[in-house]
């Protein structure tokens, strides 16, 4: 099922000549045109990028929600591109946290039970699911908010909502996708503070973005442009 | 899939429409109500039916004379010489007969002091409380000595126990019939109206011997003469096969050529009553058909809502699959919530089948049964349709891309 590549053990993202080809009507789009790329444990990249760059397809075959035309990407090792649809559900159950821009909370359930909802989709957990779900509400900071329906809280009160489901299952790797799109500064620093927390923790953070200033928070940016990587810079420590 | 999730997040997404979730269900409720009631009534009629039958004798042959024929002119229903004692003490031979019940029947007018009464009285033997599994409730029933005696005693129906000796003990009284005074010993069981809604206890019985000396009168060309013989059947023995040996045995009996035409007729009287509510139970079938029907109409209504709930809850879908939820865990959730339509529906619609069953009983009269199977299977198949109808749209739920669910408005 999974072939196993050699690869450095701090790497947990390998994607080589990743390419995504999109059919629509007569003309095919190509999102992405054989990308290599490598990202290590622990590290908080932004992905930059216009629209049209390739930035959002990367970020679903990074969360493998969906598969390359080409290409091949590894998770810790593991091809993704060979994965069945349960194996991938599999994978981002256990291994990815997302973080949308409109948050996707459940509306009708309140805080607990959004956070419950990815462990309650898990296969392999050793720990007591609502025990899990308030140590990672009361993480971002929202202990005392666990009963409240999403309507109650404010914008970033919901996207902290988020961040803790995204930290249910004690994944490898958040996967922010314009975390701070739908949020006023303020409220996008606090945000932002808490992914580098998260991330200071050794959790791998991939953010995108086009926000220059939510970028700046990673050390390492990676700029797209026609489905290709145009600059790839990290920040000097 | 993992039930425990699929379960809540069905019943979660019920409570949160609850007005929806009603009205969808409606369309279960009723056709499982009227399944119910439907099929309460066709089983009590056919039960009343059983009943009626087993309280004519299930398994008695009755025989009476045919019409006779001369030369072209028929002589209508009972012309043909009726039959004797004697023919009773063959076929009392036969080895099916289990008992052979004369009776002969006959208008009376019954004197009790003041009152009087137009009544029925059969003559019959006492094979005839046998053949009927009829009895008494006080007193007891005529002899053999009796009847070969032909003594002046009576059994009366309930009717005419309570109508000319109201109030007081019949038993030891007398009354006259026809102005034959009869003393009265029993008083029949009650049997109440009859399939044709006449009263089966305003009757007096008597035996045979006194019915045609002094009742009833004597035949004028045969003595001894019996109308109408119940022969009542042995157990093990075939109805329809039992009828063509006595049919044979008549023939013999009676002295009839080969090649002749019989001059009697044998029936079977649960045939017959099974013959006239054939048509009330196809008319049951076909009610309990058009209640189906509506069931199917509510499991399409059950489809269409569904389909609606997954178009509107397809970006909760793509999360669900972004956060790690299979296609089946998303199948499971919808079918789930389809099936739990249907079966609370089903639950909701049996209360109201019974209810609308025993409405139905006190207000129309009809006779109903409600058994534990019909709300089984009414419910049973209200689920069916859930399945069936629900998995349509729990697959298109299933089928969705995530990233198209989720980046859905």
């Amino acid at each position: 099922m999974s072939e196993q590549i050699k690869i450095n053990s701090e790497t947990l993202i390998k994607c080589v000549g990743l390419s995504k080809t999109y059919q629509m009507g007569e003309q095919q789009v190509h999102a992405l045109r054989s990308v290599d790329l490598e990202i290590k444990r622990g590290e908080m990249t932004a992905i930059m990028g216009p629209s049209g760059s390739g930035k959002s397809t990367l970020m679903n075959l990074l969360g493998a929600l969906d598969v390359p035309s080409s290409g091949e990407l590894y998770f810790s090792g593991q091809n993704v591109s060979t994965l069945s649809d349960d194996d991938l559900a599999g994978l981002r159950n256990e291994t990815i946290g997302f973080v949308f821009q409109q948050f996707n909370l459940l509306s009708r359930s309140n805080a607990l039970v959004n956070v419950k909802l990815p462990l309650k989709y898990s296969r392999h957990i050793d720990f007591d699911i609502n025990e899990r779900a308030v140590e990672c509400l009361k993480l971002v900071g929202l202990g005392d908010r666990m009963d409240h329906k999403p309507m109650q809280l404010s914008g970033g009160q919901q996207q902290r909502v988020a961040i803790a489901r995204a930290l249910a299952c004690k994944p490898s790797l958040i996967l922010a996708d314009e975390p701070t799109g739908a949020l006023d500064t303020k409220t996008s620093e606090e945000i932002m503070d808490l992914l580098v927390e998260l991330n200071n923790q050794g959790i791998t953070v991939i953010l995108v973005t086009h926000e220059q200033e939510v970028a700046d928070y990673a050390q390492r940016q990676i700029h797209f442009r026609d489905g290709q990587i145009e600059r790839d810079e990290r920040k000097a420590l | 899939m993992k039930f425990g999730v699929a379960l809540s997040s069905a019943l979660e997404a019920l409570r949160a429409n609850p007005l929806r979730s009603f009205l969808t269900m409606l369309g279960i409720m009723i056709g499982v109500a009227s399944v119910m009631a439907m099929m309460a009534v066709s089983k009590g009629a056919a039960e009343r039916v059983d009943q009626q039958i087993s309280s004519l004798g299930a398994s008695n042959l009755t025989v009476r004379p045919g019409s006779s024929r001369r030369g072209g002119r028929s002589g209508g229903a009972n012309s043909s010489p009726p039959f004797t004692d004697k023919d009773l003490e063959s076929l009392r031979n036969e080895p099916y007969a289990n008992a052979v019940a004369a009776r002969n029947g006959g208008s009376v007018t019954l004197v009790s002091g003041e009152e009087n009464w137009s009544s029925q009285a059969y003559g019959t033997n006492t094979d005839y409380f046998i053949s009927q599994a009829w009895g008494v409730s006080s007193g007891e029933i005529f002899s053999e000595k009796d009847v070969r005696s032909g003594a002046a005693v009576a059994v009366v129906g309930k009717t005419i126990a309570d109508t000319l000796f109201e109030g007081t003990n019949p038993i030891g009284q007398s009354l006259r019939a026809n102005n034959v005074p009869l003393k009265i010993i029993g008083i029949l069981e009650e049997k109440g109206q009859s399939s044709f809604g006449s009263d089966r206890d305003d009757l007096i019985i008597i035996p045979i011997s006194t019915a045609r000396n002094r009742v009833l009168g004597a035949n004028r060309t045969t003595p001894r003469h019996v109308e109408r013989i119940e022969l009542s059947v042995a157990d093990g023995y075939d109805m329809a096969e039992t009828q063509t040996l006595l049919e044979d045995r008549i023939r013999e009996i009676r002295r009839i050529k080969p090649g002749a035409d019989d001059n009697f007729r044998v029936y079977n009287v649960a045939d017959f009553i099974r013959a006239r509510s054939s048509t009330q139970a196809t008319l049951g079938i076909l009610l309990a058909f058009t209640a189906a029907i509506s069931l199917i109409v509510g499991g399409v209504g059950v489809m269409n809502i569904m389909l609606v709930s997954v178009t509107e809850r397809t970006r909760e879908i793509g999360l669900r699959m972004a956060v790690g939820a299979r296609k089946s865990d998303i199948l499971g959730q919808f079918l789930i919530e389809a099936i739990a339509l249907c079966l609370i529906g089903g639950l909701i619609g049996s209360a109201l089948g019974v209810g609308a069953a025993h409405l139905a009983s006190n207000l129309g009269g009809f006779p109903v049964t409600i058994s534990p199977q019909i709300a089984i299977i009414a419910i049973g198949a209200a689920g069916l349709i859930g399945i069936f109808f629900g998995y349509f749209p729990a697959r298109s739920a299933a089928q969705l891309n995530p990233i198209d669910a989720l980046r859905s408005e």
